[in-house]
C-alpha cells in the first residue's frame, strides 16, 4: 500500500463525514448503549455514541461502509468522547481501552474490505482525538478566572492512554481535531510524542482546530494563525479546520491556513450553518458548491465534513474533489 | 553563507513573527517580582488584580511579550507562576501577546509551559548544570513548543568577556541544533547585558563585548536571536533616570545596529534616541563604546547636574488646555458632555455666530467621528454619545439661531431623510439609531414615530421636501405594508429614493417583493453604518445615477437567480407531508397534569428577579456590537466599549428597579387540549367534551432526508383518538408599561443614547420574563419538570424540557393566531398588551407563545409551503384564501 503521504502529492483526499448525524437514524434507545458488561451499570448511558463499538458494533460497520461506498478515503474512528475525562460523564473511565480499541478495530475492519476490493484507492483510519468536554486554558467559573477544571498533565496522560489503545486497534492517523483549547491539543501532541517514542516508531497526526464563530477565533481566543504557530513543533501530516461554521464561513480562516501552513491543509466544515432549531439543512449539493470554492483556490489536501454532513454530502464532495489538484506548499518564508 | 531558516514565529491569542522586517522586540519586564518592588508586593499580598494591571499597562504601553518572572525567596514560585499565568489568560487583552516564562528553576519553567496554548519563550536555560541538564531541559522545551533563551553561562560561569560569549554560545548552539535538533530560528541568545560606568576598569568593556558578540553570533549561528535585559547597564545610575533612559536607548541603538532583535526595556524608561540632548548622548556613548578612559568620571559630573525623574506620567484631562476646536472635536468624539455648553458658548462669542459654531467646528467634529465611525475605530455606543453632545450643544445655540435667523432670513439646508416605522409596528430601536447615524453625518432627520400609515409618511415626505424616505419594521406583516408603501409612491408619480430596513426585512425581499412596485430608487439597507454611504451616494449629484441604475441591475440578478433558485428546492404534497409527521408514542408515560388549570395573572413582577433571566448578548446586538456575554466584555477590539455599555445598562437597570420606573404584568393559562387533524382543540374542562376555542398550526412541506418528519407543533400534542389526556398552554408578557414617561424624560434632554438604551433594557427585560415564567410554569405551575435545576446560561441555550413557540415567527409564523390566543387570555384585561392591525404587541416590549410540554417537543422552521396546504388552513379558519395568503406570504413557495 502506498504511503499515505505519496498519495497525498497526487491528489485530494476525502474524510468521512458526521458519524452523530448518521448514528441519530437509528433512533437508538437505551439498550443499545449497552451490553453484558454494562447491564447494570448504574447511570444512563444512551447518546454515549462511543459505546457503540461496544454494544451495536455493526452499525459503526456500517456507515463506516457507507461512508467509504460514497467515496471517502479516510474514516474517523468513532472515537471522539474516547478518553477518561469525557466518559466520566457516565462514570465510563474504565472502559476506555475498550472502546478505542474496538472502534478502532472495526474501522480497521471495513477499511481493509474496501482496500481489497479497490486495491486502486486505499482506505485509512484515523484515529479520532476530541477536545474532551474541559478546557485547560479557560475557566469554567466566571467569579474565579484563575479556576481551571483540568491540567495539561491529566489531559496528557488521558490522550495518551486513548491513543495507545486507537494504535493497538490499527489505526493509520490519528486526528486531534476539534481543538478548541489548543493547550488541550498541545497536551495531546505532547501525549502522541511520548507514545511515537515508546514504540519507536512516527505516525503522521492531522490537527484541525474550530473557529467558533465569525470573530475568526477559537473559543480559547487564538486567531488563526497563532494556533497553527502554537501547535507547528511537531511534524504534523496535516492541520486544519472543523466544524462550527459552514464551508462558505470556514473560507477565510482556511486562505491563512493555506498562505501560511508548511503542512498539508485539512477541511471538514459542517454541513452550512445550524437554522434556528440547531439543524443542518444545507443539501449535499449546496455544500459541494462551497468546497469547491476551496478546490478552486487550491487551499486544501484533505476535506470532508463534520456535524450535519452525510454520505450523499461525501459522495457529492468527493465527486467535486477529484476534479482538482492538491494544494502545493509554499516556498518557505525566510529570513 | 546564507541559510534559509524560517522566521521566528511566536503566538499569544495572536501571532507575533519575528522576521528581517521586524524592528527590535520590545519585551515587557514589570510582571518580574525581582525587577519591580511593586510588583512584588502585590504578588505577595495576594492581590493578583491589581498585579494585572501592571500587565495591562505594559501591553498598553507597547510590550510585545511578556516577561513573568516569580522567583522570590518568600513565593512558592511555581504556585504563583501557574496562578498568574492562568489569571492572564483570562484577559484577551494581555494574553493576545506571547509569554516569556522566566525563571531560573526548571520546575517553574515546566510548570508556566503547561499552562500557556500559545508558544512562549522560555527564560532561560544554560549550560551552568552541565551538557546532560542542558539538553534535557531543551528536549522538553522543544515537546511544549516554546522558543528558548540560552545564557551566555556554563560550568565555569558567566561568560564576561566577547571570546567567552561566542564560546559558550557557538557550543549551546551545536548542541541544540545537531543533538536535539532544536529549530534554529527558536534559539535566542542572552550574552549578559552587564553595567559600566561602574568605578571598576575591567567592566569598561561590557558594554562593547556584548555588541561584538551579537555581530558575531548573528554571522556565524544562523538563525539565532539576540536577547538581553538592557537596563542592567545603568546600574550604577539608580536614582538618576535622565541618565539612565539616555543609556537604555543609545544601548538599544548600537545593540540594534550589531542584531539585537529583542530585550527586557521598561517601555517607560527609554527616551528616544533624537531627543537625548547632544552633550548627554556623547558622554552616554563616550561610556558604553568605552571611547576615552575618563568617560565614567564625565558622565558622572554630567549627571549631577541632570538629576530629575525622567517621563512622567500625563494626566487625562490635558485636552482642556487645547484649542477651542480641539477641545470641542475631543468632546464629541469622547462623547464628554461636562464642558460642552461652556464651550459652545465660547465658540459662539468668538465666531459671533450660532450658526458658524454649527456648521464649522461641531459639524467638523461630527465628521471626525462618523469617518472614524465609517472606518470601524468608532463603534455605535460611542457614536450616540457622541450625538448626545452635539444635540446638547445644537440645544443651548437655538435660541441665538432663531434670533440669527431673524436677522438673517433664508439659509442653505442640509439634505432631509424622513424615517417612519410603517402601520401596524411599532419597533423602533434600530430606527433611531439609524436617525441618529445619519444625523451625524450632516443630514436632517424628520422622524415620524411608529404605526405611521402610508398617507401620512407620503404626505409628509412631499410637504417637508424629502430628500430621501426610509421605512423601518420587525414583524413579518410589515413587509406587505412597505411594498404597499412603494405602491402608492409610483401612484403618486414620486421619484424620492426608498430605503428599506429592520429586522425581517432582506436584501431578497426587497428586490422581488418592493423594488419592482416603484420605479424610484429602492435601496434595502443591513444596518445604521451601511446607511451613510447608501444615504450619500443617493444624494451626490455625480453618483446618483450610477448608483441608481447598478441597484437596479443587481436586483434584477438577484430576482432572476431567486427564480431559478425556487424550482430546485424539492417540495412534498401536504397529504405527504402528513403522513410523514413526527410520529410520538402516546401509550407511555402521559403527560404530567398540570397543577393548575386556567388563567393566572401576575401584576406588576418584581423587576429584581427578572434581572437574573437577561440573556444580554442581544443586547449588545441591538447596539451593533457582536459577540457573546460575557465574553464580550473582553474582547480586545470592542471590550471597552461593551463593558462601558454594560455598566451603564446595569446602572439604569438599577434606577428602573429602585424607581419602579417600569411594570411587569404577565398572563399565564394551560388547559387541556388534544390535536384534532392540524387543529389543537382547548377543552373547557378535563371532561373534554366542550371546545372554547382552537389554534391552527402549519406543516412543513419541504421534501425531508429519511428518517426526518415534516414538522408541526400539532405533532407534540396527543391526539384525540390517543384517549390521552393532554395540556397546552399560552402566555403574554410585558415589560413596557411605563416606558413612555421615561422616553419622554429623555427626549426632552436631547439623549437619544438613553431613549435607544431604555426600549433595549425593556427588550430584554421581556424576554428575561418571558423565560421566567417559563421555568415557573416548568416546575411551579404545570410543574412536570419540578426537579429542573438550570443555570441562566442553560436557559438561554434552551436545555429545558417542552417549547414556547411564538405566533410570527418560524414554527408558526402566521401572526393572526395571535387573536386567538390573547382571546383565550384576555391579554388585554390582564396585561394592558393590545394589539395592531398588524397584530404586532403594544408595548413593544411583549412576548406572547404557546406553551407544549412533550420532552420531543422542538423548535423548527416551517419553511416554504404549498397552496394544497394553504387552501386546507384557509378553511380550517373560515378565513378567505387571498386573506390567508396575505399573510403568510414571507412562507408561500408560489406566487399570488
Amino acid at each position: 500500500m502506498d504511503s499515505i503521504r505519496e498519495i497525498l502529492k497526487e491528489r485530494i483526499l476525502v474524510l468521512d463525514g458526521a458519524m452523530g448525524t448518521m448514528i441519530q437514524r437509528y433512533k437508538l434507545e437505551e439498550d443499545d448503549f449497552r451490553n453484558a458488561e454494562l447491564k447494570d451499570h448504574p447511570s444512563p448511558l444512551k447518546g454515549n455514541n462511543d459505546l457503540l463499538g461496544l454494544t451495536r458494533p455493526e452499525i459503526l460497520k456500517e456507515i463506516h461502509a457507507t461512508y467509504f461506498e460514497a467515496g471517502a478515503d479516510i474514516a474517523e474512528t468513532n472515537t471522539f468522547s474516547g478518553t477518561t475525562i469525557a466518559q466520566a460523564d457516565y462514570s465510563l473511565e474504565h472502559m476506555v481501552d475498550k472502546i478505542n480499541f474496538e472502534s478502532a478495530r472495526i474501522a480497521r475492519e471495513v477499511a481493509d474490505e474496501f482496500t481489497a476490493k479497490e486495491p486502486h484507492k486505499p482506505r485509512f483510519v484515523a484515529g479520532s482525538m476530541g477536545p474532551t468536554n474541559k478546557t485547560a486554558s479557560l475557566s469554567p467559573d466566571v467569579n474565579d478566572p484563575g479556576y481551571r477544571a483540568i491540567t495539561f498533565e491529566e489531559l496528557k496522560v488521558a490522550y495518551y492512554q486513548q491513543a495507545k489503545a486507537l494504535l493497538a486497534g490499527g489505526v493509520d492517523i490519528f486526528l486531534v481535531e476539534t481543538v478548541f483549547d489548543t493547550l488541550n491539543a498541545k497536551a495531546a501532541l505532547m501525549a502522541l510524542d511520548d507514545l511515537f517514542f515508546e514504540v519507536g516508531k512516527q505516525y503522521p497526526i492531522m490537527v484541525s482546530g474550530t473557529i467558533t464563530d465569525a470573530s475568526g477565533r477559537t473559543l480559547s481566543g487564538q486567531t488563526t494563525e497563532a494556533f497553527l504557530i502554537s501547535i507547528s513543533h511537531l511534524e504534523l501530516l496535516s492541520v486544519g479546520l472543523n466544524c462550527a461554521l459552514g464551508a462558505k464561513q470556514l473560507r477565510p480562516y482556511l486562505q491563512v491556513l493555506a498562505q501560511k501552513s508548511d503542512f498539508l491543509v485539512s477541511a471538514h466544515p459542517n454541513a452550512g450553518l445550524p437554522n434556528e432549531f440547531g439543524e443542518y439543512d444545507q443539501t449535499p449539493e449546496e455544500m459541494s458548491a462551497e468546497v469547491e470554492e476551496y478546490l478552486k483556490e487550491n487551499l486544501v489536501n484533505i476535506v470532508g465534513g463534520c456535524c450535519g454532513s452525510t454520505p450523499d454530502h461525501i459522495k457529492a464532495i468527493a465527486t467535486t474533489a477529484a476534479k482538482y489538484s492538491p494544494r502545493e506548499i509554499p516556498q518557505l518564508e525566510t529570513v | 553563507m546564507t541559510q534559509e531558516l524560517p522566521p521566528l514565529k511566536l503566538s499569544g491569542l495572536e501571532p507575533l513573527v519575528i522576521d528581517q522586517h521586524t524592528n527590535f522586540v520590545n519585551v515587557g519586564e514589570r510582571t518580574n517580582v525581582t525587577g519591580s518592588k511593586r510588583f512584588a508586593r502585590l504578588i505577595r499580598e495576594d492581590k493578583y488584580e491589581e498585579a494585572l494591571e501592571v500587565a495591562l499597562d505594559q501591553v498598553r504601553g507597547g510590550a510585545q511579550i511578556l516577561d513573568v518572572n516569580m522567583d522570590e525567596g518568600m513565593l512558592d514560585g511555581e504556585k504563583a507562576m501557574v496562578r498568574f499565568l492562568h489569571l492572564i489568560a483570562s484577559e484577551p487583552e494581555i494574553a493576545r501577546i506571547p509569554v516569556m516564562i522566566d525563571s531560573s528553576k526548571w520546575h517553574i519553567i515546566e510548570a508556566g509551559l503547561q499552562c500557556v496554548q500559545g508558544k512562549a519563550v522560555v527564560n532561560s536555560i544554560s549550560l551552568k548544570g552541565g551538557e546532560e541538564e542542558f539538553l534535557y531541559q531543551a528536549r522538553k522545551i522543544k515537546q511544549y513548543g516554546a522558543a528558548v533563551i540560552v545564557m551566555a553561562f556554563d560550568e565555569d560561569g558567566q561568560a564576561d568577556s566577547y571570546e567567552r560569549r561566542i564560546e559558550i554560545c557557538e557550543r549551546a548552539y551545536r548542541l541544540l541544533v545537531d543533538k536535539v535538533s532544536f529549530p534554529a530560528q527558536d534559539i535566542i541568545f542572552d550574552p549578559n547585558i552587564f553595567p559600566v560606568a561602574t568605578g571598576i576598569e575591567e567592566h569598561n568593556n561590557n558594554a562593547v563585548d556584548f555588541f561584538q558578540a551579537t555581530e558575531w553570533i548573528k554571522k556565524n549561528l544562523p538563525g539565532a536571536k539576540i536577547s538581553g535585559g538592557v537596563s542592567n547597564v545603568s546600574f550604577s545610575f539608580r536614582g538618576n533616570n535622565v541618565v539612565r533612559e539616555a543609556m537604555h536607548s543609545a544601548f538599544l541603538y548600537h545593540g540594534i545596529k550589531a542584531g539585537m532583535d529583542m530585550g527586557i526595556v521598561n517601555a517607560g524608561m527609554i527616551e528616544v534616541y533624537d531627543e537625548i540632548p547632544k552633550e548627554l548622548l556623547e558622554k552616554v556613548e563616550d561610556v558604553l563604546l568605552n571611547r576615552r578612559p575618563d568617560a565614567t568620571e564625565q558622565l558622572l559630573d554630567y549627571a549631577e547636574l541632570v538629576k530629575g525623574d525622567g517621563k512622567v506620567k500625563v494626566k487625562d484631562d490635558s485636552w482642556r488646555q487645547d484649542t477651542l476646536e480641539k477641545r470641542l472635536e475631543h468632546a464629541l468624539v469622547k462623547g464628554i458632555i461636562d464642558y460642552i455648553e461652556d464651550d459652545a458658548e465660547e465658540a459662539r462669542l468668538q465666531l459671533n455666530s450660532p450658526l458658524k459654531v454649527i456648521e464649522g467646528p461641531l459639524m467638523d467634529g461630527m465628521n471626525v467621528v462618523g469617518e472614524l465611525f465609517g472606518e470601524g475605530k468608532m463603534f455605535l455606543p460611542q457614536v450616540v454619545k457622541s450625538a448626545r453632545v452635539m444635540k446638547k450643544a445644537v440645544a443651548y445655540l437655538v435660541p441665538y439661531l432663531e434670533e440669527e435667523k431673524k436677522a438673517a432670513g433664508d439659509q442653505k439646508a442640509n439634505a432631509k431623510i424622513l424615517l417612519a416605522t410603517v402601520k401596524g409596528d411599532v419597533h423602533d430601536i434600530g430606527k433611531n439609531i439609524v436617525g441618529v447615524v445619519l444625523a451625524c453625518n450632516n443630514y436632517d432627520i424628520i422622524d415620524l414615530g411608529v404605526m405611521v400609515p402610508a398617507e401620512k409618511i407620503l404626505e409628509e415626505a412631499e410637504n417637508q421636501g424629502a430628500d430621501i424616505i426610509g421605512l423601518s419594521g420587525l414583524i413579518t406583516p410589515s413587509l406587505d405594508e412597505m411594498v404597499h408603501v412603494a405602491k402608492e409612491m409610483e401612484r403618486r408619480g414620486m421619484n424620492t429614493p426608498l430605503l428599506i430596513g429592520g429586522a425581517t426585512t432582506s436584501r431578497i425581499h426587497t428586490a422581488v417583493k418592493i423594488a419592482p412596485s416603484y420605479s424610484g430608487s429602492v435601496v434595502h439597507v443591513l444596518d445604521a453604518s451601511k446607511s451613510v454611504p447608501v444615504a450619500g451616494e443617493l444624494m451626490g449629484k455625480e453618483s446618483r445615477q450610477d448608483f441608481a441604475s447598478k441597484i437596479k441591475t443587481e436586483y434584477a440578478d438577484l430576482r432572476e437567480s431567486h427564480q431559478s433558485r425556487q424550482k430546485d428546492k424539492n417540495y412534498v404534497s401536504f397529504t405527504e407531508a402528513k403522513r410523514n409527521r413526527a410520529r410520538i408514542d402516546w401509550s407511555g408515560q402521559p403527560t404530567v397534569a398540570p397543577k393548575i388549570t386556567g388563567n393566572v395573572v401576575f401584576d406588576d413582577y418584581d423587576l429584581s428577579e427578572i434581572r437574573h433571566y437577561i440573556d444580554w448578548t442581544p443586547f449588545f446586538q441591538t447596539w451593533m456590537l457582536k459577540g457573546k456575554y460575557p465574553k464580550i466584555l473582553k474582547d480586545p477590539v470592542i471590550g471597552d466599549e461593551a463593558q462601558k455599555l454594560f455598566d451603564d445598562a446595569t446602572a439604569m437597570l438599577d434606577d428602573i428597579i429602585a424607581n419602579k420606573s417600569l411594570i411587569a404584568k404577565a398572563v399565564v393559562g394551560i388547559y387541556p387540549a388534544n390535536a384534532d387533524g392540524e387543529d389543537a382543540v382547548i377543552w373547557k374542562s378535563e371532561e373534554r367534551k366542550e371546545e372554547i376555542t382552537r389554534f391552527h398550526f402549519l406543516r412543513q412541506q419541504g421534501k425531508k432526508a429519511s428518517n426526518l418528519p415534516n414538522l408541526s407543533l400539532i405533532d407534540f400534542l396527543a391526539p384525540i383518538d390517543a384517549n390521552q389526556p393532554d395540556y397546552m398552554g399560552g402566555f403574554a408578557v410585558t415589560a413596557g408599561i411605563g416606558i413612555e414617561q421615561m422616553i419622554e424624560k429623555f427626549e426632552v434632554e436631547h439623549d437619544d443614547y438613553n431613549v435607544i438604551m431604555v426600549k433595549a433594557l425593556a427588550d430584554r427585560l421581556a424576554e428575561a420574563f418571558a423565560e421566567l415564567m417559563h421555568a415557573k410554569l416548568r416546575k411551579e405551575l404545570w410543574g412536570y419538570a419540578s426537579e429542573e435545576s438550570l443555570e441562566n446560561e442553560e436557559l438561554i441555550r434552551e436545555k429545558y424540557q417542552g417549547i414556547r413557540p411564538a405566533p410570527g415567527y418560524p414554527a408558526c409564523p402566521d401572526h393572526t393566531e395571535k387573536r386567538v390566543l390573547f382571546d383565550l387570555l384576555e391579554v388585554e384585561k390582564n396585561t394592558g398588551i393590545s394589539l395592531t392591525e398588524s397584530f404586532a404587541m403594544y408595548p413593544a416590549s411583549s412576548v406572547s407563545g404557546f406553551y407544549f410540554a412533550h420532552p420531543e417537543s422542538k423548535y423548527f422552521g416551517l419553511g416554504k409551503i404549498e397552496k394544497d396546504q394553504v387552501a386546507d388552513y384557509a378553511q380550517r379558519k373560515n378565513m378567505e384564501l387571498a386573506v390567508a395568503e396575505k399573510w403568510l406570504a414571507p412562507n408561500l413557495n408560489y406566487e399570488i
